[in-house]
């Protein structure tokens, strides 16, 4: 049984402007044990798709999905109280910030005690030491002496590191992550990136990573999908993703990384910008800024289809050399 | 946290002498010279002026004389009223109990009724309620509150005859002065109906009192509370797998107080004003009354020194509002 | 056969942008307690403007058949005086269109001379810095310390009742605000860049203050400006209804309420139709000025 099954996802926000589809279409599988990597720009709704999921999306947004199972959960018509002890004990996710995630008025001790008592983790009298034991685990030093700290008064990558401490606290089955290092130094967030590998490894846990860093992609996960304004437009095995995608969009991004770019002259950048509210593109939604979009892109949104293992969002998906298959005028002319 | 406690009383030094400063000026300011404005409408004769003057260092330098002022009241001295020969400080003090007590009603009333209605407000936020409550509380803020008091006797007491229509307590009961406080002096008087006569000669000023704070306070605690839960922090608290009710309360309200709890510290100036208003109308015998009463019978002795005994009340309200906000919010301690 | 599909890059059309007034409009009409504020606020100045048409009565003519007549609706009333009359037989309604210019001076004459003095005030402090900035401040600090009416009512004990020195006391008890704003504005203001830039260029002072960096203060303090008339007049109510603002005979509402204050039991609107132009003048002022602030906060609170 797959540890997070989700067809269909949808959230829509009603906004003075119309609705707005933040996520589209969206299916996601995560295994016991797995880590799959979420990547995207900013907009693509990979954040939203996964509050989703912990049921954290405020009104005015609306959540609608064909299926949404955790193991044997029905997540879809689960009632607030089952929910809340759900969220926390046995999927758990951690954020951006972590400077203003913690709560500033009470002890980090307290804030991780919080947790062990609210899903009565732990009898009482054996919080404190379980607490320390967490800070511990996540690479806090001294962390007996660390139970009164406030946050304000810890580092950022100290922070996060009470954010994972807290979030495992319940030996959860599915930990979220939602650019966990964006907001860290480089240095810490190699730190922080290995210590959350670690405690997956240990613990068995799913690890869904979301970020927008295509090196964090390609070091920690084993499954990668790609998302494009609400929608998700590959989802690979992380080499094969990276050896040849099979996506323009996919293609577009790799292209942009200055890894890739040695020997060239110029950075190579994708044209335009995400659309927004005002001016979603007909057909698909990459058309406007892909390199090989045709009048089809423009008429027909395609579907997400393909081999399993290897699914696209495109009429003409790529092949090992870069180049569109089915029928693309391009190869046409190449052949002809 | 003492050294925060120590900066905090040396910062009202300097304002506290500009207060006495504007005070010890009253007399200074006011047409004539100050024997003559001390000796009122009585007059008096060139040469008792000229003595009094220099028994008083009238003819001194003004910086002399302030100096003598401030040692002045260190010693106590706040002058003697014109009207009633007694001191001022006397009087105060026997008055400004039941302006404490209808003041702490009426901040008790806006609290206690506007906290909960304003995080109701924020957490269903854009609801009816919502609304309802926003309408009635800017109508709380642009209320004469004078006219409201005089609205609700006419009402209340005249109409319906539910509530006594001024004073602090029915004229049959003779409650001595134990501690100032009516209500609570009036508890442990012999008469049996004395305490609740108090109660219910403090239900209208109170209300009366209360309403404009009632509004700050119910629209403070509502904008507080939705910056609050849009924070971070709740975020998490929320994807803990927490309860509503446990997010809003313990999570969301101890951040929203900081700046409620200084809204309402800062009231007390307002409530001041207000009291003068709320006592002149139902003729509650506090500082108010008192204060307003000396402006009508010219006797400067009184207002100089009430208002400097005012100031000073508000200037250490304020104190205990910035300690308390220290209490409240770690992150200013250092 | 190959489709005969050519590449294409779609593009779309930029949205123009609106003018900055207009959007401030949008917004402010959106808020439909405010456009309500505004609507009456139109009203009352209409009514000042044109008091001499549309009040039925002189405010100060004494009828002295038809003394403490209640409203037209109750018996006894009727509808040559519409609100009724006062104990010397005045219009009530007159009195009160008549009052509603007062009121209006009042809130202009008292927001004016603030704004003005509290804003070259806040402007000095924010550019001289250091003890010019303390002694400014401190003095601020001290005019907050006292409690608002009672700094009013110690002024008019100096001064003597009346009106105009009622205005003075009032405008002295808001100047405080109008500093501290146009201070804290300016303060952020300097440390933009512009500011450094037209300095760089040769700008004196003078010209600094008000040329380059008050324009840019404009919006906290023309929100300030709408909601200190509300307490202005609330302000300059209270005064004459402790009877040291204006005097009778004139028809400010605070004045003729303590007028009546002595036939409460006997004539109920005496009390409550001043009173209630009062609420409404001041509820329109908060209302706009509220959706003025509103429209003009960049993070709307939706």
């Amino acid at each position: 049984m797959p540890l997070l099954e989700i067809r269909n996802l949808a959230v829509t926000f009603a906004t003075g402007r119309g609705p707005l589809r933040a996520v589209d279409g969206v299916d996601v599988d995560v295994e016991e044990g797995e880590i799959l990597c979420v990547v995207g720009e900013s907009g693509s709704g990979k954040s939203v798709s996964m509050l989703a999921v912990m049921g954290l999306i405020a009104h005015p947004g609306r959540v609608t999905a064909d299926r949404m199972r955790f193991g044997a959960t029905d997540l879809l018509g689960i009632s607030p109280r089952e929910r809340r002890r759900l969220v926390g004990r046995d999927i758990a996710m951690i954020f951006q910030e972590p400077m203003s995630s913690l709560n500033p008025c009470y002890s980090v001790g307290w804030q991780i005690g919080e947790m062990l008592r609210t899903h009565h983790a732990v009898p009482e009298r054996q919080v404190r030491d379980r607490t320390v034991e967490l800070l511990d685990q996540v690479g806090i030093p001294a962390p007996a002496t660390r139970l009164r700290a406030f946050p304000h008064q810890l580092s950022g990558g100290m922070n996060q590191r009470v954010m994972i401490a807290m979030s495992i606290a319940c030996n959860p089955r599915l930990l979220i992550a939602d650019e966990p290092t964006t907001a860290l130094d480089v240095t810490i967030q190699k730190q922080i990136l290995e210590l959350l590998v670690g405690l997956q490894r240990s613990r068995g846990m799913g690890l869904v990573l979301i970020t927008h860093d295509m090196g964090v992609v390609a070091e920690t996960a084993q499954r990668v999908q790609v998302m494009y304004a609400g929608q998700v437009r590959e989802e690979r095995e992380t080499d094969a993703l990276f050896a040849a995608p099979r996506d323009p969009y996919t293609a577009a991004l790799l292209d942009a990384l200055p890894e890739r770019a040695i020997g060239r002259r110029r950075l190579p950048t994708i044209p335009g910008v995400v659309p927004g509210i005002d001016d979603r593109p007909t057909g698909c939604l990459f058309n406007p800024r892909c390199r090989f979009a045709t009048e089809r892109c423009v008429r027909e949104p395609p579907a997400f289809a393909g081999p399993p293992g290897a699914r696209t969002r495109c009429h003409y998906p790529l092949d090992e050399q870069g180049v569109p298959t089915n029928d693309h005028p391009l190869r046409m002319a190449s052949v002809a | 946290m003492l050294r925060f406690v120590l900066r905090r009383i040396g910062l009202i030094v300097p304002t506290f002498i500009g207060v006495t400063f504007i005070s010890f000026m009253l007399i200074h300011a006011v047409p004539g010279d100050p024997i003559e404005v001390l000796a009122g409408e009585h007059g008096i004769s060139p040469a008792r002026h000229a003595e009094l003057m220099h028994q008083y260092g009238f003819d001194r330098p003004l910086w002399q004389q302030f100096v003598s002022y401030d040692v002045g009241l260190v010693e106590g001295h706040l002058g003697t009223s014109m009207v009633t020969h007694a001191s001022v400080w006397s009087e105060f003090v026997q008055l400004f109990p039941a302006t404490i007590e209808l003041a702490t009603c009426a901040i008790l009333f806006a609290t206690v009724i506007g906290m909960p209605l304003g995080v109701l407000a924020a957490v269903r936020r854009g609801s009816v309620f919502d609304y309802g409550l926003m309408s009635l509380s800017v109508t709380g803020a642009s209320m004469p509150i004078f006219w409201l008091g005089l609205m609700m006797i006419l009402i209340f007491s005249v109409a319906l005859g539910w509530t006594p229509v001024s004073g602090q307590i029915g004229d049959a009961y003779y409650v001595p002065q134990v501690t100032g406080f009516m209500l609570i002096d009036s508890l442990f008087s012999d008469d049996q109906g004395a305490f609740w006569s108090a109660v219910s000669h403090l239900i209208l000023p109170t209300m009366v009192l209360g309403t404009v704070p009632l509004a700050v306070v119910a629209r403070m605690t509502r904008s507080s509370m939705l910056e609050v839960l849009g924070e971070d922090y709740v975020r998490t608290a929320r994807a803990k797998g927490l309860s509503g009710p446990r997010v809003v309360v313990v999570h969301a309200l101890r951040n929203a107080l900081i700046p409620i709890v200084t809204v309402i510290g800062l009231q007390v100036g307002a409530l001041l004003s207000g009291a003068i208003l709320t006592e002149t109308i139902f003729s509650w015998p506090g500082v108010g009354h008192w204060l307003v009463n000396s402006v009508y019978q010219r006797d400067y002795a009184v207002l100089q020194g009430g208002v400097l005994l005012v100031a000073s009340v508000v200037m250490l309200v304020n104190l205990g509002v910035d300690l308390t906000y220290g209490v409240l919010n770690p992150r200013i301690r250092r | 056969m190959p489709s005969d599909d050519a590449l294409v890059m779609a593009t779309v059309a930029p949205d123009i942008e609106p003018g900055a007034a207009r959007l401030v409009w949008r917004a402010f009409a959106e808020n439909r307690g405010a456009v309500v504020g505004l609507v009456v606020m139109a009203v009352l100045v209409l009514l000042a403007v044109f008091a001499d048409f549309v009040a039925p009565h002189s405010p100060i003519e004494q009828f002295r058949q038809h003394f403490l007549a209640p409203p037209f609706f109750q018996a006894g009333g009727s509808t040559e005086f519409l609100l009724g009359t006062d104990d010397v037989g005045r219009d009530i309604l007159s009195r009160l269109i008549y009052g509603a210019r007062l009121s209006l001076l009042i809130g202009l004459a008292v927001v004016a001379l603030a704004l003005s003095l509290g804003t070259v005030l806040g402007l000095t402090a924010a550019f001289s810095g250091g003890v010019v900035d303390t002694a400014i401040m401190r003095l601020m600090d001290i005019l907050l310390v006292f409690p608002s009416l009672l700094l009013a009512i110690v002024i008019v004990a100096i001064l003597g009742p009346g009106l105009f020195n009622a205005m003075i006391a009032v405008a002295i008890v808001s100047l405080p605000g109008y500093t501290r704003l146009s201070r804290a504005a300016a303060l952020s203001e300097l440390a933009r860049d512009y500011v450094t830039a037209t300095r760089c260029a040769g700008a004196g002072r003078l010209r600094l203050m008000f040329d380059t960096v008050l324009p840019n203060c404009m919006a906290p303090l023309i929100v300030q400006a709408s909601l200190g008339f509300a307490s202005a007049i609330l302000d300059a109510a209270a005064l004459g209804f402790l009877g040291l603002g204006a005097q009778p005979p004139t028809p400010e509402w605070g004045t003729m309420l303590s007028s009546a204050m002595q036939f409460y039991q006997r004539a109920w609107w005496l009390l409550a139709w001043p009173g209630l132009a009062i609420l409404m003048t001041v509820l329109a002022f908060n209302l706009a000025g509220d959706g003025l602030r509103d429209a003009l906060d960049p993070k709307l609170k939706r």
